[in-house]
């Protein structure tokens, strides 16, 4: 219920983004995050984007996520 | 079950209400009319008196090579008909003969059954039967007879297909799900989890694309280069499809009256598969695969499968992997990434309907 | 915060192995998000604690947390025929008095899983001839989307489209299981994303009561890390609110968001399945947004009923009761066969012990 994910912002139009987790693309309402901007990684839960993270802290919990199986590499 | 109570979803989602309904409606109500086997495909000597040669002693003994028919049989129901990587056409073709490779068996013919929806486009029906020619062509199979009904709007969504397979079984090949002996190892043939996030990702709802694509393929060349490899030494094929790894390893446990340890970082998954999942909330190890299979071989010769698996020609979707091993316990047991332990359970079957 | 792998999962644990030997009693840490009960089990975490930490679930599980009387009044909706009901699919197999909503769909009720509000929203755009009810549970990380799909239904004019609304605030929960006298937790886990949206700040009040409090993130690194600073702080004598996870959780929380809870909601009391009600923990809408009330558009009320037989979920929310001491665990009550929400719910206590843990000595 409280699954979230880090993804890049792609693009934006108005309301809503095109965040690419993975190679998967969301569309994201990111009305809770004003400031962000194209090429910013937010953090995705459910369609919504609820927090801007920098590329350091999106990569450490992506890193941390793929640990779990064997992963390629994206 | 009661007669009153109602059929639902999870009913055919591959875990245990799936089995529950088989085992307590289907098999209990045919009775001695039923060989009573639950391999996705039955292995028949039909030249001689009636007998299903399952059982391991019966190989290479005696000279009467006859040869034994594998025979299966399938429906495809996947909503939506189209999805990245395939359709339903060339699922039913790739289920059909991987259902058979999975008895060791050399895929020789298919009917197909078409059961289609009044009201759907010609040119639908055009392009999922180019499809499932396209993937009999690569398989090498060919469709031997089929039917065609078709009824009024609503009482079909779309296409559904049915199809059976007949394949020949060569001489001392005995691959079965009751196989697993302790101390066999555990291969998967690829990364987990494509088919259905392929699928789930187009249905309404979801608003999200993904450049995960089905890997449905057909099995039979792979397999084929397997057993001559590995020869006599092949215990158990299966393929994880509905209830993905997590129900193919339960069923092989349990069928064969064994326990398995496997590694979770040793199991490949593609890394969209393993995001999307998580976007999803879903158990990667409980996602259909359409062109994956788990094989379990005696002791010490998983280095030699991965070999024969990893040498027929790299293609994206090939990853093999040794991912555990056949214990003395009971059910599946996951060693995950941290050192710890945990059970992985049969699933429930609620996930992903529709999804094959 | 320093950086969090699997290597330092191991250390982690191998120090608070050493703090817990300093502490002379066994030490119970509770977390209070259904997100974290299933990393915890998923991660096997248990595995390498020692017994001396117990890491108990309290009620962090939305659907857990929801009364009978709720999933009644959906129930209700549901089978009038008259609705869509767009739930998450973890509601769809709890047991209400009568039904679930899996069974009330196979006798023909219009029942669509959907993975959130705004999806539900999408649903009431494209079928103008429905009439869509979400059922909107969840805590502070799910409520801001409900809160935006009544916006957007608002300016859109969108008649269709109404919300049964059961947000929980967590604040007034851990403030009541502290206070309640048959339990003694020594720490809180905290919910990452919930605290994403409230800020750390939110949690001061259960620190000064004398529970440490540290917000994890939901990687098993993460939550060992969490658990060791929290007997860091036990073996120091302090009680402070920490943030783990640092990596998504600002101090301040997300201030657009908690805004937009004040535009839509009015904090409201709350009646949670094992806790009774709890003043001000939850949401209920307020002003022009009242219109999309589901109870009030369609005349269904909330009437209390009993929880099943012999079911223990209530005092499993509580942490009062393991799941695997409840009586019917594993026999009458089981995944194929629940009893309660508790092992429905992917993220219920229940379900997470039988499908992870029980027997997992393998």
């Amino acid at each position: 219920m409280c699954l979230a994910v880090p993804g890049k912002i792609e693009s934006i139009d108005g309301d809503t983004g095109v965040v690419n987790i993975e190679g998967n693309r969301v569309h994201a309402m990111i009305s809770l995050v004003p400031e962000a901007r194209v090429g910013d990684w937010v953090l995705v839960h459910a369609g919504l984007a609820v927090t801007v993270m920098s590329e350091a802290d999106a990569a450490e919990t992506l890193n941390l996520m793929r640990e779990k199986y064997a992963v390629d590499e994206p | 079950m009661n007669d009153a109570d109602k059929i639902l979803l999870a009913h055919g989602g591959g875990g245990e209400l799936t089995a529950k309904l088989v085992s307590e409606v289907i098999f209990a109500g045919l009775g001695d009319a039923a060989l009573g086997s639950l391999d996705d495909a039955a292995v028949l000597d039909i030249c001689g008196p009636q007998a299903v040669k399952t059982s391991r002693s019966e190989a290479g003994r005696g000279a009467a090579a006859a040869p034994r028919l594998a025979f299966t049989t399938d429906s495809f129901v996947v909503k939506p008909l189209f999805f990245p990587g395939g359709d339903v056409g060339r699922l039913a073709v790739c289920g059909t003969v991987n259902d058979l490779s999975m008895r060791g068996a050399r895929p020789l013919f298919l009917s197909l059954a078409f059961i289609i929806e009044e009201g759907l486009e010609i040119g639908v029906l055009r392009r999922v039967v180019a499809s499932a020619a396209a993937a009999a062509r690569e398989a090498g199979v060919k469709v031997a007879t089929g039917d065609t009904k078709v009824v009024e709007r609503g009482a079909a969504d779309g296409l559904f297909i049915n199809t059976a397979g007949v394949g020949s079984v060569p001489e001392g090949v005995e691959i079965s799900l009751s196989g697993a002996r302790p101390g066999d190892e555990i291969l998967v043939s690829g990364p987990v989890g494509n088919h259905a996030i392929a699928v789930l990702a187009q249905r309404e709802g979801l608003a999200f694309e993904t450049t995960v694509e089905s890997d449905v393929r057909p099995l039979n060349r792979q397999v084929e280069m397997l057993i001559a490899s590995v020869g006599v030494g092949v215990h158990v094929l299966n393929d994880p499809t509905r209830g993905g790894l997590a129900a193919c390893l339960n069923t092989i446990a349990a069928s064969g009256g064994v326990g398995i340890e496997v590694d979770e970082a040793s199991i490949p998954v593609d890394s969209s598969v393993a995001f999307a999942s998580e976007m999803l909330g879903l158990d990667v190890l409980e996602l259909a695969n359409e062109g994956k299979f788990v094989a379990v071989v005696a002791r010490g010769s998983a280095k030699k499968a991965l070999d024969a698996l990893q040498n027929q020609g790299q293609t994206p979707i090939s990853r093999p992997a040794i991912i555990g091993h056949v214990t003395n316990g009971r059910g599946v047991t996951l060693v995950t990434a941290s050192g710890g332990r945990r059970i992985l359970e049969m699933p429930y079957g609620e996930d992903a309907p529709r999804i094959c | 915060m320093p950086s969090t792998s699997l290597e330092s999962l191991h250390a982690d644990v191998a120090a608070a192995r050493e703090l817990a030997a300093k502490i002379p009693r066994p030490v119970t840490l509770m977390e209070v998000c259904g997100t974290h009960t299933v990393a915890i089990c998923k991660s096997g975490l248990r595995d390498l604690l020692p017994k001396e930490i117990r890491l108990i679930s309290g009620p962090g599980c939305p659907v857990c947390v929801s009364t009978q009387g709720y999933i009644d009044a959906c129930m209700e909706l549901a089978a009038s025929g008259k609705v869509t009901l767009a739930t998450y699919g973890d509601m769809l197999r709890v047991p209400g008095t009568k039904l679930s909503l899996a069974e009330a769909r196979a006798r023909g009720a219009d029942v669509r899983v959907v993975y959130s509000a705004l999806d539900a929203l999408t649903l009431a755009r494209a079928h103008r001839d429905s009439a869509v009810v979400f059922v909107a549970v969840g805590f502070e990380t799910t409520a801001p989307a409900t809160a935006l799909a009544v916006k957007s239904a608002d300016a859109e004019g969108l008649r269709n489209f109404h919300v049964l609304v059961s947000h929980k605030r967590i604040i007034p929960a851990m403030a009541a299981l502290v206070a309640a006298p048959d339990l003694s937790i020594d720490g809180f886990i905290c919910p990452g994303h919930v605290s994403v949206i409230i800020g750390p700040e939110s949690y001061h009040a259960i620190a000064k009561a004398g529970r440490p409090c540290v917000i994890a993130g939901f990687e098993g690194a993460d939550v060992a890390r969490a658990v060791r600073m929290i007997l860091e702080q036990i073996t120091a004598g302090r009680s402070d609110v920490e943030n783990e996870y640092s990596r998504a959780v600002k101090p301040g929380g997300n201030p657009k968001a908690l805004k937009l809870f004040n535009d839509v909601f009015e904090v409201a009391d709350e009646d949670w399945r094992g806790l009774g009600v709890i003043p001000a923990s939850g949401f209920a809408l307020k002003g022009k947004y009242r219109t999309f009330d589901a109870l009030t558009a369609y005349g269904v009320t909330i009437r209390p009923a009993p929880e099943p037989k012999g079911c223990l979920c209530g005092q499993v929310v509580r942490g009062a009761v393991d799941p695997e001491d409840c009586a019917l665990f594993g026999t009458g009550c089981t995944p194929a066969h629940p009893i309660g929400p508790c092992m429905v719910s992917r993220e219920g206590s229940c379900a997470a012990h039988y499908k992870y843990a029980r027997r997992a000595a393998g």
